[in-house]
Order: C-alpha cells, then structure tokens, then sequence
C-alpha cells in the first residue's frame, strides 16, 4: 500500500475507523490533514482533506500560481512607465490649483513646483508600449506584458500602503492575498509551503509580517520567509553535531514512540504530527537542492544576472522560477528600495539596474518552459510618485491617486496598456483601476469570484476585497 | 397573501441601476415617454410590497456599501437626491422619475435596469408608479435604515441561572458543571469516560493552571498521596503559585493584543512591561473581574488612584502607534481608537462590534451611531508614558521623599520667621519679569522631515508623529514686533509625551544643539540677516556630560549635552541640556537668548526660528531621538534679561493669594525658596543628596483624562464617521450605549469609569458569559460557544447553555472571583475523564463538544518552550520584569528582512531561560518559534488562538537552538542524577518529559536508540562534544564518572523525549 497503514499496523480494523483512515491515507505527504486546524475552522470532518491540498478553483483558471515583485517604498510612475511631456514643460512651475485642492501629501507641501521627467522614454515591441529607458530589458518583453497606467490607492503612507496592496486593507490583521491564494487553491507541492516570501531590497517592508500574515485565516496559510543565502527557512539545518544519520535515527524514534502513544489514546492529531515530522524531514533534503541555482546553466544565470550565494533579487527570481516549477501557488519577492525623497535618479538607475533584468529574465525564462501561461506576473509597489519636486531638484513624494503596475502571464492581455493619467500624471483620467479591482482581476484569473471566495470569521463573512473590487475586463487576454 | 411578495421571493438578488453611470443628460419631468406601463390603481403598501423588491434589486449597487453613479435608493431622501444624472425620482409624477424610466427600459439614454438581474414584471412597474404617484411615502417603520434586527437573541438577555438538570448517574458529579453536561451525554446516549490516572491527571491539571509540567517530585507526591482531598491539594497547590498568574495571565494578554514594539513602519520598542506584570499579578491575587477590567479602563479615573491602578489603563494603549514619516498622528490616534474599540468588544463584551465603524452592523442590533456613542467614552484622553517605579523602587521614593520632607520641615522649625522672610521674597521677585510676547509660529512649508505638529492657543506647539533624530527645524513667525531686546524658548510638559516631557527622548528630555534666529524681509526676500546671540541664561542646564552610547550617530564626533550657552555657540556637537535626573527632570524650562545688540525694525519682516536638533542617533526607526516636545517662543522688548530662575510652577501658585494656598502649594514655594536662601546651604546640600539617590524607574504607557481645563485638554467631541473615515465627520455624537443591551443609569456621565461600571453591570447579557466561555475555551479547547468573540446573532448556538449561563451566574455571584471559577471547572469529574478516545467516539464527536472524555490538545506556543526548558531543568523561574532576548536568528531583525535594524542583543546567562510569556515581542518581527506555534503577534485582539500543526513546528522543536541547549541540559542531567544504569537514566529523562515512566516497549525503543548512536558517536561519526555541548573543545564539568560520548547518546534521546507529541501535549 502506498498510504501509511504501517500507522495502524498491529490493529484489527475494527479499531480503524474507516473514515480517519482515508483522512490520512487519501492524499500525498504534501497534503496531509492538518487535523485540529480543520477541526477548529467548522470544516465538516468529512472534509478532512488538508488545508494545504490542491484545491479546483469553482471557475477554470488561467493563472495557476502568483509571482508578486512587489516594488515596495512606490516607484516612481513618472520616470518609469507614464510618459508626461507636459510635465516637462511644465518644470519648475507650481501645479494648477484646482489639481491640489484637498491633497495630502506625506512630507512636501502640496504647493510644491512641477519636476519633469528624469529620463527618457520610448515605444518598445508591436504593441508600441511606451517604457523609460531605465528599463531596457523589460521593453524586449513589452509584447509580453500588461501596462496599468491607471493604478490609484487610498493609503499614501508606505505601512498602510503596502498592507493595502497586500491585504486589502489599511489595517493589521486581514489575511494576504498569498494566504487567500492558499487558503482556496491549496498547493501542489509535496514539499514546500504554499506561500513563500522573499526580501530583497535595502529594507524590509515597511508592515513587516503583516504583509505576509494569515490574518484570521489559519496560520498554515502565512507566507514563509524563504532566503536565497544561508539556512532557507528557519531553522532547516540540523544542529550542530547532528548528522543525517542521528537526525534520521531521531526522527524515526520519535515516529515509533509516537505511533505507540497513539495505539493507546488514539487521538488522530498524534498521525499529523507523525506526518509533519517525515514532511520537515523531506523538506531538509528537498529544500537546500531547490535553493542551490549553482547547478543552473551558465546562460540561464546570466540571463538572470543571478550569481550563487548572494542574496539579490536576481537570484529571488530565479528562485521564484524553481518554485512555481515545484508548484508553489504564490511566490512574492519584496524588494523595498523605492522611496525616492531625494535622490531620485541616482537611486532610480541602481533600483532598475538590480530589478530590469531580472524580472524581464523571469517573464522569459516562464515563457521559454511554458510556464508564463499559467503564472500570473506581477510587478508593482504601494503608490507613485508626486509630479511635484520634493527637496530640491531630485526626489519626488508619496503619491496615491495614480500609478502603474504590470502584469503578464497568466490569462492577461498581452501588449496592452490600459489607462491614462493627466498631463502631470496626477490623476487618473481613464480605465481606474483600484488595489481592489487588481485583487479582483487576479483572483478571477485564478479562478475565483472574489466575492464569493470568503472566510467566516467573528460572525461575518470576509473576502479579500471586502465590500469594494471590479473585476479589470480589459486586462483580460 | 399579497402575490407579488411571494414571487419576489425566488429571485435571485444582486445589482442594478448601474448604467446611469456616465451620462450627464438631464431628464426633465416633461420627458413623457410613450411606451411606460401604467400606475397600479390600488394605494400601495411601501413596507410589504415595495421594500422586499429595493432590497433584492437595488441595494447591492445602490443602498449602503456601494452607490454607482453617485445613487443610493435605500431612503425616500435620497431618492430625491439621486445620483450622478440628478434626482431618481419626481413625487407623484412616476413618468417623469428616472428611476422608472430606466426600470421600465424607455430612458433614452441608460440602459434598463436591474442590469444583472431580472428586470421588473409589469406589475411590479405598476406598483413602484403608483407609489410614486402616491406621493412616494417611504413610511418610518420600513425605512431600511430602521432596524428590523433580532433582539430577542439569547445572547442579548441577561443570564439567569437555570436549575441543575437530572441526570441519570447521580454518583458521577463532582461538581454542579458535571450535571449539565452529563445531561446532554444522557440525552446523547452516551457515557463519560472514566477518570484519567494520577499522572495524567497532574500534569495536565499544572500544564492548565500554570503553564508548566509538574516535576517528577510533585507527580511522586501526589501518587503517594492517597487521602481523600489529594487532588484538590494540588489544585490548591498550583493555585497559589505565582506561575497560576503567569499563564491565565498570558490568555488576557493575548485578547490585550500585547506586544514591546509599536507596529507599523518603524515598529520601535516600548516600555509596556509594567502592565503586562500587573495582569498576571491580578490573576495571582485573584483580582475579581470587575475590578480587573473597570482599572484597565479606567484605573486613573479611580478615586485616590494608585500607580497601579494608572499602569492597568496600558490595556488600551496597547494599540499599534505609527511614526512614519509624513503620517498625520490624528489619522493613526483614530485607527488606534477603532483598536481600542474592537479590544473591547472582543474581550469584554464578546461582541464584534468594529463592524459599526463604517456601517450599521448587518446582522447584529448596532447602528453606526451607536458605535460611536460608545467611542465617545474614550475619544477623550491623553496618551501618556508615566514614569513608574517597581515596589522597591516605591519604597526607595517613599523614604526620600520622607527624608526631604523631614529636612524642609526641620528648617522651617529652626528658622521661626521662614514665613515672613518668604513673602517678602515672594515680594521682591513677583513682578520682576519683563512681558514676554509668544511668537505664533508654523513649520516651515518647505520642512521636508515628515514632522508633523499640533499648534496650541498658546502659541506652543507640540511634536507628533515621525521625531527625526537629527533635524534642523525651520518655525516661520509672520507677526512682527518692532523691538526686541531678548529672545525666550520655553519647554513645556505636556501628558502626551514620553514621561510628560518636555522632551520627546525615551525620558522625556530634549537637547538643544542651536538656537538660531534669522529675519528675512517681508518685501524682499534675499534681504536677511542672522542674529548673533552673545549670551544665554537659562532656569537649569544639566552639567556638561558626553552623549550616551544609546545616540550614537556612527560619527566619530564627540558629542556633549550641558550649559544653555552650548545651544549658541555656533556647534552641533554640543546642545543644552535639561536632564535634572530622576525625579525632577520631566519639568517646564526655559531659555532666553540675547542678541549682540537689540533689534528694531522699520521694515516687516518674517523671524526664521531654526531649532537644531542633532542630538539624536543614526537610527531614525528607533527611538534615539532627543528631540523638542512641547514648546513656545516669546520675545521682550526688554534688554539684559534673563531667564527666570523661578519654575514656573511657582509662579502659577503666585497667583493664588497667600491666604488660600493648599499647604501643598506653600511646600511647593518653600520648595524652590529654600534653594535661594544661602544659610540652608547645608540641608539644601542634604537634601539634593537625597535626590541623587533617586531611582530611574521605567516608563509605561497609560492613559490620562482630558478633564477639560487648560490649553490642548479640551474635551473632544466625538463625530459619527461616514463609512469610518476619519476625514468625513459627520453629526456630532454624545456617548451612550447600543439599545439592545441594558440601559446606561439615567445619571451617568461620559466618562471611562462610566462605560467600564456598565459593562461589569450584572446586567450585562455578555460580559460574564463572555469570560467564563473563554475560561472553558483555555481548559477544553473549544468554548462552550464556539466563537468567543462573537455572541451576536450570526453565532453558532452554545453546546450547553444553561451551562453557560449557569457558569456566568456563579461568576458574577462569587464576587467575579476568576480563582473559584478554575475550581468549578478543574474540581468536576468532566475535567478529570480520561481524553483517550476510540474511532467510534472520534466520529460521534470529532471535536469534543459533547465532553465525553476529556480534552487533549497540543499546549500553546509559549507552553511549549517551557515544557522543554522545565524539563530540562534550564528554566529560570524569575517572575516580571523587563521584556528577555533569547537566542534568535539575527538577520532577522536586520534589513532586508525587517524594514529598520531592530536591537535583539541575545541575553547572556540564565535570562535567555526565562518562561516564553517574557519573551521581547516585535509585532513586526515575531519571536519565530512562538509565532511558528501559532501565538498572535499583538496587531489586534485576539481571544482564539488557532492550533496548528506543520512541518515548520517539527523543524523548530528539532532544531532550534533553545530546544537543542534543552536537549543538552536534560542529557547532562539525566547524567548527573538519573541513576545507576541506563535504564534508570531512561526512566529518568522519561519522568522529566512526559511526567510518567515509560512503559517496556518505550523504554526499549529509547535504550535501542541509546545504544546504536552511543555506537555511532563512539566511531567518531561525530563530533561527541559538538553534539553533548553545541561547542567544539573539551567539556566542562562533565558529570563525574561520564564521557563525552555519554553526554552525546543521552542528548540524542532526550532530543527525542522533547520531540514526542505528548511532550507538548495537554492530555
């Protein structure tokens, strides 16, 4: 038998009930029941199927897993993706009044002077998609991708923001969209968890965890930090001193005692934990091989500019190939090193000279295996950038109501570009598309109505759009 | 019957009206189109045939969470209203309403509505023309703004305590519990199980009281023991432990959202420690309910309130504080308001009540107004960081202030006219200051820090928000003054900052680095000139002394704090400084600053006040600033001034008249007076000894009333906020409390103590069953109702009801005694049945709702570390204190794995063994083997914690290094005192970790084990010493008579016994 009778071996089947058999049995290792999870969370116990087990969404998906690169600190619109000869012409001089009735801004006066563009721009591919020449590998993708130049968000400082973006809401607390992924599709990898993070940027997020919480759904479903140097998780590597073999011999003393302890009082719970432990023991060969891109070609590595042993955004993505590879369902790389107060082109050429290529190297490296068809991409941060100057004559401050993201892959229209913003790129004039409809859009390329994907928590039914989201028609391919 | 309700009834619901979005033609009521169905000739009853059919066809697009186009239909107002293509309907002219135009399909220019869902029939049209002809009466009682709520919920009525029901084997009660859940067995047909054995029994009757296993000692005992009373000795025993308030203490703390850090961005620590000592103190001293939480809410408003009672008031500070850069404060002090609001509502009341913030509830009798009535009670406060001092410490400041006020007292009885010599000193110096004239001054438009400030109507200003760490503030001062012989900075107190200020350091203390002042012509802006200040008096100045470590700025530069004149000499490596030291420096100071010569003006010009500020550190996501608090600007005409020697305290009671000063304020002035009077050299001298020895104390974060009197302590008045957004106040609310629960006493005021007095009201239909559900919920697992945050109408029904009541009766009449309610539970013969469980029962009851056996689940996170600390003999059972650091993995608290570098110095020593409750909590960055066993981080309320169990925990408790050091410690234990041979040694680990012997076949497995890797350590595999010690070397203080090999096999097995399900299991 292939399932895991050596539990109940020495029991007569009556002892057996027939149903926690199949609970156990039923599934791979990956998906094992994570039993007094379920339990507590009202799932029927007929329903014991894991609540990381690969789960069909109720429509048929076009998007099977998520990369999020989240830009996190708001990158600069302006100088990247919406082109604004005006505000070039209008450089040095102080923005219409009418447009800056009412704005908050974080740190400049509202009143501050008009900064045109830094950096050039041009139209790249078929589709004529217009990109800064700070990106100049992505534009080789420009056919590939969808271009929302209409973005807008209510929060514009940087924690509220980019728990926003990540939880739908403003506040701590709400599951992440990685967790609502995993919360509904499950995962299909045996071995690794379902929502994996990466930090890559000069900081960390400015929400920290909560960016990556499970909110009020079950723990299984947070992101695991994963680091592209050293220990992969938390605390993967045996101790020190202790071999394979008395890791192995360990963990096999601890399955037997288990078992016994288990024929006596016979509380299921004592078969997960079993299974938790072979699964952490898979994971310590599985993981550190899946983490070592030593073995990638040469010419794979250098498409990336991944080198092995840093810890860079170059490699995260590669790693994030490997894992979608591996099934993970979302894999979110946060690199935090956009928050151009000052310093603005400087920073702006390094930011794209780590990001451009790797990203623009994902898209192909998914695209050459076949992957991009059923991997949502998605490239974005918390806000945009003020048309107005902040310090001087090179930052720009935080700015809520227009930005850009991509998308590519996974069912979105190719090549397109959807929205416009004004003259300054302050406003959004044309296709708003909330934080809200963007979860929308990609839950329904993964196959959700996301009004109906819920959570019943304290006596109310939450959604990771809460009251709020449109599903984006026209970002569908 | 009426048949159009009925058919109404199978329709499906969702959205309609949609498309009027867009179009900016105006109807007028003269469009008459052609092909409209006619008004139904009957008059129409709105309520029952109308209503049903808006709430199906429009108010998902069109009532409360959404309205496209600018429209909502959910009130005849607006209707009338309407949206984005103006009003939806015309009163008694139904053709001319848009809204029947696009239900009937015939508006020119927008397209039929619903537009997802049926449209209407022809006489449904009929209907709403009629209605609408009728004069569109949209009676009260069907306004969906009305509540059609349940209040006759259960839940909703206070408890009543019901009978004991019958049962069928009267000899199985222990306790009155046992009846009304061997009741619901009975009715069940099932059997209790039988009792658990005595080792069980312990160690799952220690892990439930206090966190912790019971020693092999303690299990011996009790085997022993064979009186009649032997088991509740032992809960007598756990009881009265101080580790009883340690772990109870640790559930509240969970539902207090407790954490060391802020949240949000910079996520800096606090100090908060006091408070959580204070809650597991009142567990320890068996603090009733009601006290435990009216002194949470309001402690400072108790009449002669001790530091206690203020530290409790931390339960609503723990709320989350942001400091970003560019935040608005009053954004994040409401979202920290909306915090406390749904603190509350989940841990005292058992009621969801956040809903309400942007809405009427939708399933439960709170309106939007009622929420925030009941956020009204607690809009009004100052969020303060007193200074706070530890029993001894109090002690410590008890005696000084005894000895000081001794010595004073002793002057004035060796100096007969000290009254008289004060009054005329009093005299002399009453009106010897010249007019001071606040300047109003603003930051500076082009201050790019993020700095935020509050403005006073006293021309102070306040900081907020993101406090730089080295800044150079720029205030613009536009009132002109012609002359000006000297120039003034006050430094005030004020409760909203750190220790009451004046400054905003983690003491309360500022340092100055320049005063600088520069005038810049109003007509003519290249037209300026700086003021050169030649000299600088100010009331105090700490001594010259060189910048603490915790300011560091990775400068080379030394850095020193002292005289005033440091704040004019033209350096920022040197500031002036006010710390008076513990005690006496959170005052009110002053600085004044003349110019080279007095400055007269013909011209208008703006003063340019630059406050430089670079005394902080190089972290700005810490708090190493040494920032300005509160302060103000004044200028005189006057010349050669100085700075008023006299606190102005003193001189505030100068405006009292002699004859009705307290005695307080004639101390107060004596005081101070004495300082000035050169034959009490020696006692002044004595009595600043005494003040040197003043303790430092810690600060903790409290709340303080805005009583009203004074500038910036005005009362707030609370707004209701549409759709919760604190930028769109709405009508002004009053405090009051939601309808469907008991009423407020008619005399009642707004304040904190009110709202705590009435939800400890016996009254209250959930406070009590609120506590005693989530009291069931830490022994069993599960609540008697599911859902402990949610008592509401939506929630599942309870197990045993009248359990539940008849549990929060006994509560409320034990006098909200939390200790007689553990014994209740702990004391009846459901608690003590074995939790063993057969397939047929698992399947009849999966999750033990039915309590026929008893509850076996893995212990909580913090549980868990202590079971293996306890174990292995390495824990430090020290109680309180501050927050420890046990070992972490460092990159973690470093970018780019946590937005700011986050100190974590790794306690040396036995502090990195203290119980897990201790542990230093960063919200952002959660100790990661707590949070890995699923302990909340502190973002927000929590009285449900999630039991999970995944392969991360298996890889925590195999190899994490505090588990491994356990590993190590209970081997070389087991070494030192398990016995004579390796069987006893195996009994003896055993004993340590599971609190029972092994049984045969265990013990084998374990002696297989032993013997096959002593083998494979022996054959040099590995490193012996590495594996026993963690390091490489020689071992020290090896127990005598064993090996490095020894210590090695045996840290092998008990890494196993740490391992086992049960080790972390309640059973």
């Amino acid at each position: 038998m292939s399932c895991h009778d050596h539990l109940y071996r020495g029991k007569s089947p009556q002892e057996i009930s027939r149903r926690w058999f199949f609970q156990q049995c039923g599934l791979g290792l990956g998906a094992i029941a994570l039993g007094s999870l379920l339990r507590e969370n009202g799932f029927a116990a007929s329903a014991l199927a894991g609540p990381l087990a690969p789960k069909q969404p109720p429509f048929t998906p076009k998007a099977k897993r998520v990369i999020f690169l989240f830009m996190a600190g708001a990158p600069s619109h302006l100088e990247l993706f919406d082109y604004k000869p005006q505000l070039a012409k209008f450089d040095g001089t102080l923005p219409p009044a009418e447009l800056i009735k009412d704005y908050r801004a974080a740190f400049i006066s509202p009143n501050s002077t008009l900064l045109g563009p830094k950096f050039k721009f041009a139209k790249h591919g078929k589709c004529g998609a217009e990109l800064s020449e700070l990106l100049p590998h992505l534009a080789t993708m420009a056919d590939d991708i969808a271009i929302v130049k209409s973005m807008h968000t209510d929060a514009f400082n940087h924690a509220p923001g980019q728990l926003l973006m990540n939880t739908g809401s403003m506040q701590f607390g709400r599951p992440s969209i990685g967790a609502w992924c995993s919360y509904g599709l499950g995962t299909e990898s045996q071995d690794l968890p379902a929502f994996v993070v990466f930090s890559t940027g000069t900081k960390g997020p400015s929400a920290g965890a909560g960016n990556w919480g499970a909110g009020f759904l079950p723990s299984v479903h947070q992101g695991t930090m994963f680091r592209s140097v050293g220990d992969p998780v938390l605390y993967l590597s045996n101790p020190k001193g202790v071999d394979d073999q008395i890791q192995r011999a360990t963990i096999d003393s601890i399955k037997k005692l288990n078992q016994q302890h288990l024929d006596v009082v016979g509380d299921p719970e004592i078969a997960t934990r079993i299974n938790q432990f072979e699964l952490a023991s898979r994971m310590q060969t599985t993981a550190p091989e899946l983490m070592d891109i030593s073995k990638e070609p040469k010419e794979v590595l250098e498409m990336y500019g991944a080198e092995p042993g840093k810890g860079s955004f170059a490699n995260a993505c590669l790693l994030a190939r490997r894992m979608a590879e591996k099934g993970v369902r979302f894999i979110e790389i946060f690199h935090e090193a956009w928050d151009q107060h000052g310093n603005l082109v400087g920073d702006l050429k390094k930011n794209c000279a780590n990001t451009d290529q790797a990203s623009a190297a994902l898209l192909k490296d998914l695209k050459q295996r076949g992957l991009l068809d059923d991997t949502l991409v998605v490239w974005g941060g918390e806000f945009g950038r003020t048309p107005m100057v902040q310090g001087g004559n090179d930052g720009r401050d935080h700015h809520p109501n227009c930005f850009t993201m991509w998308l590519a892959g996974g069912g979105v229209k190719p090549g397109l570009t959807l929205g416009e913003s004004d003259d300054f790129g302050f406003n959004v004039t044309q296709d708003k598309v909330h934080v809200h409809d963007l979860h929308a859009t990609i839950l329904h390329l993964l196959g959700f109505d996301h009004t109906k994907l819920t959570y019943r928590f304290q006596g109310r039914d939450f959604r990771l759009t809460d009251v709020h989201g449109e599903l984006v028609k026209k970002l569908l391919a | 019957m009426n048949p159009f309700n009925s058919c109404l009834k199978i329709q499906a619901a969702t959205c309609l009206l949609a498309s009027l979005s867009g179009s900016s033609l105006l109807l007028t009521s003269n469009a008459q189109p052609s092909n409209l169905l006619a008004s139904a000739p009957q008059k129409v009853d709105f309520a029952t045939e109308l209503k049903p059919l808006f709430v199906e066809r429009c108010y998902d697009c069109h009532g409360e969470k959404k309205q496209e186009s600018g429209m909502r239909a959910d009130s005849r107002a607006d209707l009338l209203k309407g949206g984005d293509t103006g009003p939806s309907i015309v009163v008694s002219n139904s053709a001319a309403s848009i809204l029947v135009q696009v239900l009937a399909g015939t508006h020119a220019d927008l397209a039929q509505m619903p537009k997802k869902k049926e449209k209407l029939t022809s006489k449904q049209m009929g209907l709403v023309r009629a209605w609408i002809d009728q004069g569109a009466e949209w009676s009260t009682a069907a306004s969906t703004k009305q509540f059609t709520y349940n209040t006759n919920h259960w839940a909703f009525k206070a408890p009543a305590r019901p009978a004991l029901p019958a049962v069928s084997e009267k000899k199985w009660p222990r306790a009155s519990v046992d009846n009304f859940i061997l009741a619901r067995l009975d009715a069940e047909k099932l059997k209790p199980s039988p009792e658990a054995d005595k080792f069980t029994l312990l160690r799952r009757l220690s892990l439930d009281l206090v966190g912790l296993p019971p020693t092999p000692e303690d299990v011996d005992a009790f085997v022993a023991d064979k009186s009649a009373n032997a088991y509740q000795k032992q809960v007598e025993r756990l009881l009265a432990s101080p580790h009883y308030g340690e772990k109870w203490g640790r559930h509240w703390l969970d539902a207090a959202r407790y954490a060391d850090s802020d949240g949000f961005e910079k996520d800096k620590s606090r100090n908060v420690w006091f408070y959580r000592d204070w809650v597991v103190n009142a567990f320890n001293t068996d603090l009733p309910y009601d006290q435990f939480v009216t002194k949470q809410l309001a402690g400072d408003l108790l009449p002669n309130a001790t530091q206690d009672d203020i530290v409790a008031t931390g339960f609503l500070r723990n709320s989350m504080v942001n400091e970003e850069g560019g935040i608005d404060p009053e954004q994040f002090r409401m979202e920290a308001m909306f915090d406390r609001m749904d603190a509350i509502g989940k841990s005292v009341l058992g009621l969801t009540i956040q809903c309400a913030q942007c809405h009427n509830h939708k399933f439960d009798p709170i309106s939007q107004e009622e929420y925030y009535k009941l956020f009204a009670f607690l809009n009004n406060d100052h969020e303060a960081a007193e200074i706070v001092y530890t029993p001894q410490q109090q002690m410590q400041v008890a005696n000084l202030s005894r000895q000081i006020r001794d010595l004073e007292t002793g002057l004035r009885h060796t100096t007969r006219d000290w009254e008289y010599r004060m009054n005329q000193w009093e005299d002399s110096v009453k009106n010897d200051q010249p007019e001071w004239l606040p300047v109003q001054s603003r930051l500076h438009p082009g201050d790019l820090s993020g700095a935020r400030f509050y403005y006073y109507d006293d021309n102070s200003i306040r900081a907020a928000g993101y406090a730089p760490t080295k800044w150079r503030a720029l205030f613009v001062n536009t009132n002109q003054v012609k002359d000006i012989g000297a120039f003034r900075l006050e430094q005030l107190t004020e409760p909203n900052l750190p220790g009451h200020g004046p400054g905003r350091s983690i003491k309360g203390m500022s340092a100055l680095s320049e005063f600088k002042v520069e005038f810049v012509d109003v007509q003519n802006s290249s037209s300026r000139f700086e003021v050169k200040f030649v000299k600088a008096t100010a009331d105090f100045s700490n001594s010259e002394k060189q910048l603490e470590s915790e300011f560091y700025d990775k400068s080379d530069k030394k850095r020193f704090y002292g005289p005033v004149e440091f704040a004019i000499d033209g350096k920022t490596e040197t500031a002036w400084g006010i710390d008076a030291g513990p005690g006496r420096r959170n005052q009110a100071r002053k600085a004044v600053f003349i110019p080279d010569q007095p400055l007269h003006f013909t011209n208008s010009m703006i003063m340019h006040i630059r406050l430089v500020q670079e005394h902080g550190g190089w972290n700005s996501d810490d708090n190493q600033n040494h920032n300005l608090g509160r302060f103000r600007v004044s200028v005189t005409s006057a010349t050669n001034v100085v700075a008023d020697p006299l606190p102005a305290s003193v001189r505030e009671i100068f405006k009292t008249p002699r004859d009705r000063r307290s005695e307080g304020q004639i101390a107060a002035v004596f005081s101070y007076w004495r300082t000035t009077v050169a034959e009490f050299k020696d006692t002044n001298e004595k009595i600043e000894a005494f003040w040197k020895q003043w303790p430092e104390g810690e600060s903790s974060f409290t709340l303080i009333a805005r009583d009203g009197n004074g500038i910036g302590n005005d009362k707030r008045p609370t707004h209701l906020l549409k759709r919760g957004d604190w930028l769109k106040p709405a009508d002004e609310v009053s405090f009051g409390t939601p309808a469907f629960l008991h009423p407020l006493p008619p005399t009642a005021d707004g304040s904190r103590l009110t709202l705590a007095k009435w939800l400890l009201d016996k009254k209250s239909p959930t406070t009590a069953r609120s506590l005693v559900n989530r009291v069931w919920q830490c022994y069993f697992g599960t609540g008697l109702l599911e859902s402990p945050e949610d008592f509401g109408t939506r929630a599942e029904l309870p197990s045993h009801p009248e359990l539940l009541d008849w549990l929060a009766c006994e509560l409320m009449d034990s006098g909200w005694s939390i200790k007689k309610l553990q014994r209740l539970i702990v004391n009846s013969a459901t608690y003590r049945q074995s939790s063993r469980v057969t397939p047929e029962l698992y399947t009849r009851d999966p999750y033990n709702r039915l309590h026929a056996r008893g509850p076996r689940f893995r212990v909580e996170g913090e549980i868990v570390r202590d079971i293996a600390l306890a174990s292995s003999g390495l824990l430090n059972l020290t109680l309180g204190g501050h927050s420890v650091f046990p070992p972490a993995p460092e990159f973690l608290f470093e970018p780019p794995a946590s937005y700011g570098p986050k100190t974590w110095k790794e306690d040396p020593g036995a502090e990195k063994y203290r119980r897990s409750l201790y542990i230093f909590r960063y919200r952002s960055v959660p100790y990661p083997m707590l949070q890995t066993f699923d302990a909340p981080n502190g973002d927000f309320s929590c009285v449900r914690r999630l039991r999970s169990n995944t392969p991360l925990q298996a890889l925590v408790s195999l190899n994490e290094t505090t588990f491994m050091e356990c590993a190590q410690a209970l081997a070389r234990k087991t070494l030192a005192e398990g016995g004579k041979n390796d069987a006893e040694k195996i009994n003896f680990a055993f004993r340590r970790a599971l609190s029972r012997p092994p049984t045969d076949s265990e013990r084998k497995e374990l002696l297989t084990l032993l013997q096959k890797q002593t083998k494979h350590i022996a054959d040099g595999w590995v490193n012996a010493t590495e594996l026993g010690t963690g390091k490489m070397g020689s071992v020290t203080n090896l127990p005598s008579g064993t090996t490095p090999t020894q210590l090695a096999a045996y840290t092998v097995v008990s890494r196993v016994l740490l391992n086992l399900d049960e080790a972390i299991t309640k059973e």
